[in-house]
């Protein structure tokens, strides 16, 4: 009974903070909307209209052909012509063109021939995602009218699912409800509790007969109400801006959002007993929130990463809560079909809380 | 009610912070229902003794007992019987006057009925009725440590710890403070304040010197004035200056303090005609003046005892 009362008033403390800190609070609506604005448009894997230059050296009826063929595309974007191969070194050395197509002098005997490859493509291989848009151009087909029949069978096709219009929104806005909680849960909490260290209102709160299980709940569930906020604004964003259909049940995402939410609240509690100030905490938040972008799928795709970084992957909440929202929203996942994925989450719940509440101490030493 | 005449007592309390020694061998026996103080400078302990006493620093060596609880063991229980009022205004600054003593009211888990009265009573019994709505940290400085203490003593401890309060407050408001302490102090609150100020630490019933973390004197500050080992000597003098700069030359005067016109001169008790050295003092320098053995008060007593320190350790 006694706990009950303490409890709610540190979470009526909070709220009436909470509502008078415009700051925070135009954050809590503010990151979402601006991050996935921002990433939902920018974030695009799809590449189109690269930055390219050509050297049509046998300038030829099929030559100009090809070329325009391939502009056509929208793939690359043809912005000029000069003369040779060496020319489009040049551009590449100075990184004015992505992407250079040099038609040889012969073009016309090797297309007949078919002995050797007829045009060759200069790419910037510096990044992997310009290499794979290379690549697509290659299946071009090159040849005389009379010749295209002969234009070879592929071996191998390829079904898009869930995604057919191949839209980067699609992977983008699932994996950023993720990325966008981990950020605001653990800085949040973090600084909700430093900042009371700060201002020495934490001296005056030890002293009293609270309990630290009820102070961090108190301070938790305010928080747990402002994830969810966070949540309905991305998903219905989501579904309006960027047409991702929630496939999946919504109690489902629910479960899953409550407790990555929980987990990540718990580390931040965590991380406000191992710093003195709010810049501290700042930092140990990125300290963590870098590797859970870059690690956890959100980026990368999981399978292409080394296994020790995987290994560090597995730890990290934002991986299996990445999974799950991913494979809830987009495949309509039934969420105990992945339920060790949850087993994960709570894990790791289940240990920051444990270490928070060993390490907060209601001493000053 | 607790019938203990005795409401804090420590024995060797000590604490670390690495290789400095914040307070130093400790020994307290302070009375129910007084109003204890703590005199010394920054920097002598005075703070970390009090938050030893609360149960927030664990001593390095020796114990407390509180209210005939363990300082450390029973800290838990013990925060219920005790207020605490930190040298820093540590309430809510964006809640205002009013939900601050809630917040405080809940956290001590009073009955319902009892928190709304009991926070009604404090705002009266503070004059912060007309300042209930408005955020704490706006606040002046004597309203500040009002709700401070109103907060302090909501759940009506046995025992206040009050750590230079009337630090950032005018001469005017230290008076009603004080009034309020006396007034608690006789329904048998005990009360224990830090202070840096002389004239707070007269008021008190009791006190100790604390310097550089070792009690170096305690007692009623009438007792500790008759047990230094000192002779004041009071000189008004025309020309101060020159009267000081005189005095100065006699090596076996402890210490000359300027106050306007007026110096006093300590002068250990082993020397026996304390005046007539003084009054040739000043005849050899021609310099005119008058003077008169008067009876320590707390600033010659602090000088005294810190001074007596010194001589045992160069010794």
């Amino acid at each position: 009974m006694n706990s009950l009362i303490r409890i709610f008033a540190v979470l009526r403390k909070e709220f009436l903070q909470l509502s008078r800190d415009r700051l925070t609070f135009g954050m809590i609506v503010g990151i979402p909307l601006l991050q996935l604005l921002m990433f939902g448009y920018a974030i695009n894997t799809d590449v189109r209209n690269l930055t390219a230059a050509y050297a049509d050296e046998a300038n030829t009826h099929l030559s100009r052909q090809f070329i325009s063929d391939i502009a056509a595309s929208q793939v690359i974007n043809l912005s000029q012509r000069v003369d040779t191969v060496q020319d489009l070194n040049r551009l590449m050395d100075a990184g004015v063109i992505a992407i250079g197509i040099s038609v040889p002098e012969d073009f016309d005997r090797r297309v007949i021939a078919r002995d050797r490859s007829a045009v060759q493509l200069l790419v910037d291989g510096t990044d992997p995602i310009i290499l794979g848009v290379a690549q697509q151009l290659t299946a071009l087909p090159i040849a005389f009218d009379s010749q295209t029949a002969a234009a070879p069978l592929r071996l191998i096709g390829v079904r898009n699912y869930y995604n057919p219009e191949r839209r980067s929104a699609v992977n983008i806005v699932p994996g950023l409800v993720g990325v966008i909680l981990t950020m605001t849960m653990v800085m949040f909490t973090a600084v909700a509790i430093v900042r009371e260290k700060e201002r020495g209102n934490m001296e005056l709160l030890i002293n009293t007969p609270i309990k630290t299980p009820e102070l961090m709940l108190g301070k938790i569930i305010p928080y747990i109400l402002i994830g969810l906020i966070q949540l309905v604004i991305i998903l219905t964003m989501g579904r309006y801006f960027f047409e991702v259909p929630i496939r999946g049940s919504y109690a489902h995402v629910l479960a899953a959002s409550l407790v990555f939410i929980a987990a990540n609240l718990a580390l931040g509690l965590l991380l406000s007993t191992v710093t003195k100030t709010q810049f501290q905490a700042m930092q140990m938040t990125f300290f963590f929130f870098l590797p859970s972008i870059l690690l956890s799928g959100f980026m990368f795709p999981f399978d292409g990463m080394p296994v020790i970084a995987q290994n560090i992957a597995e730890v990290l909440p934002l991986t299996h809560f990445n999974r799950l929202i991913r494979g809830i929203i987009l495949r309509g996942a039934d969420i105990t079909s992945m339920w060790n994925e949850m087993l994960a989450m709570i894990a790791f719940l289940a240990v920051t809380l444990t270490l928070a509440i060993a390490r907060f101490s209601k001493r000053l030493d | 009610m607790n019938l203990d005449p005795i409401a804090i007592s420590a024995t060797g309390l000590t604490r670390k912070f690495g290789s400095l020694i914040a307070v130093n061998n400790v020994d307290l026996e302070i009375p129910a229902g007084t109003i204890y103080g703590f005199l010394g400078p920054n920097g002598s302990g005075k703070s970390t003794t009090i938050r030893m006493l609360c149960g927030l620093l664990t001593p390095s060596a020796g114990a407390a007992m509180v209210l005939g609880m363990d300082s450390v063991r029973q800290s838990e229980r013990l925060k219920q019987e005790i207020g605490y009022m930190t040298q820093r205004f540590a309430l809510f600054e964006d809640l205002t006057v009013r939900e601050n003593l809630q917040f405080i009211s809940a956290v001590y888990a009073l009955p319902r009925a009892r928190r709304r009265s009991r926070v009604n009573q404090l705002l009266q019994e503070f004059n912060l009725m007309n300042q209930t709505g408005q955020r704490a940290g706006t606040l002046s400085g004597g309203q500040k440590q009002r709700l401070a203490l109103a907060a302090a003593t909501l759940h009506e401890p046995k025992i206040l710890f009050l750590d230079e309060p009337t630090s950032a407050v005018d001469p005017q408001n230290r008076r009603d403070f004080w009034e309020k302490l006396f007034e608690m102090a006789q329904q048998g609150t005990t009360i224990l304040v830090s202070t840096h100020y002389m004239d707070e630490a007269a008021r008190c019933h009791r006190l100790a010197i604390l310097d550089l973390g070792i009690k170096v004197a305690d007692g009623s500050p009438k007792e500790l004035g008759e047990n230094i080992a000192y002779n004041v000597i009071e000189v008004v003098a025309d020309n101060p200056n020159s009267a000081r700069l005189s005095l100065a030359q006699n090596k076996s005067f402890t210490s000359i303090t300027q106050l306007g016109v007026r110096l006093r001169v300590l002068i250990p008790k082993e020397i026996p005609d304390a005046l007539e050295q003084v009054q040739l003092n000043l005849r050899q320098s021609q310099v005119s003046a008058q003077t008169e053995p008067v009876f320590p008060d707390l600033e010659d007593i602090f000088m005294a005892v810190t001074e007596e320190r010194r001589r045992a350790e160069a010794a």
